[in-house]
């Protein structure tokens, strides 16, 4: 999809998003107008899920393909994921406080959470401590592939393990489920994280496919100036 | 209240800095490009 369309495409999306959570959602019950936080909460994380599994896609392909431009996908990809990780843990603890009194617990699913955050963390320092091009890559394909591991063990945490964080309010078995018009919203801001992210994918992609044409350059400057 | 203010505010800002951090990289690209522009102009003379 062309950049700018997307871009206009993530605005619009975004708005209706804040239109349905602020305006046509009901308020919960138990918790108030707090529980509003969840929708940009849920749909960061699912982004951020997504991002990490375009992380290990591109990182197999890198490996057994050997095309910088998977590598290229892959990074960028880690480093908007990190955003929407960021945004998820934060939004969580701004909602943890008021709901369940503390602002972070050691359970299964936020600790499994917290391993992932940093791992993102861990993959972003190996790329800039790694100065090979070549070296790079191949090291932070399989620190990518190894840091999805993660995923499964976060999605599992509550469902196998009792933990302070909630049990799934969707697909959670009997008694899990929302009204309606929650699940519409819901929805929406799902489709515009969506958007948000690929937008800003492909904008992270264009700078950093740019980034190593100069450095490619630089190194040919260097030489021939040498010489 | 002030919570889901916080809340939202807080993403704004997390993605507005990430945003303009993806500007400023973008400029550098853009500075060293030109430098190294004037460079090879310079080896060309």
């Amino acid at each position: 999809m062309n950049r700018n369309l997307l871009a206009w495409a993530t605005c619009a999306t975004m708005l209706l998003s804040l239109y349905l959570i602020f305006i046509y959602a009901p308020t919960e019950a138990t918790m108030g107008d707090v529980q509003r936080i969840f929708y940009f909460h849920f749909a960061s994380h699912w982004v951020n899920f997504l991002a990490i599994f375009c992380v290990f896609i591109y990182s197999v392909r890198f490996l057994i393909q050997r095309e910088k431009n998977l590598d290229v996908k892959a990074s960028s990809a880690a480093e908007v994921g990190l955003v929407f990780a960021t945004i998820g843990l934060l939004t969580g603890m701004l909602w943890a406080k008021p709901v369940w009194g503390i602002w972070w617990t050691w359970d299964y699913r936020l600790t499994s959470f917290f391993v992932l955050w940093l791992i993102y963390w861990g993959y972003l320092m190996l790329r800039r401590l790694v100065e090979s091009p070549e070296q790079r890559a191949r090291l932070s394909a399989v620190f990518g592939i190894l840091g999805a591991v993660d995923v499964p063990i976060i999605y599992v945490s509550n469902r196998v393990w009792r933990t302070q964080h909630p049990q799934p309010v969707i697909g959670g078995g009997e008694g899990s489920g929302l009204d309606p018009r929650m699940g519409w919203t819901l929805v929406v801001s799902f489709l515009a994280f969506t958007l948000l992210f690929f937008y800003l994918w492909k904008l992270r992609q264009d700078l950093e496919s740019a980034q190593e044409s100069v450095e490619s350059l630089q190194r040919q400057a260097q030489v021939k100036g040498v010489a | 209240m002030n919570y889901l203010f916080a809340s939202y505010t807080l993403v704004w800002l997390l993605l507005f800095a990430y945003v303009m951090s993806i500007a400023r990289r973008q400029k550098k690209v853009q500075d060293d490009l030109s430098q190294i522009q004037e460079w090879m102009d310079r080896q060309k003379k």
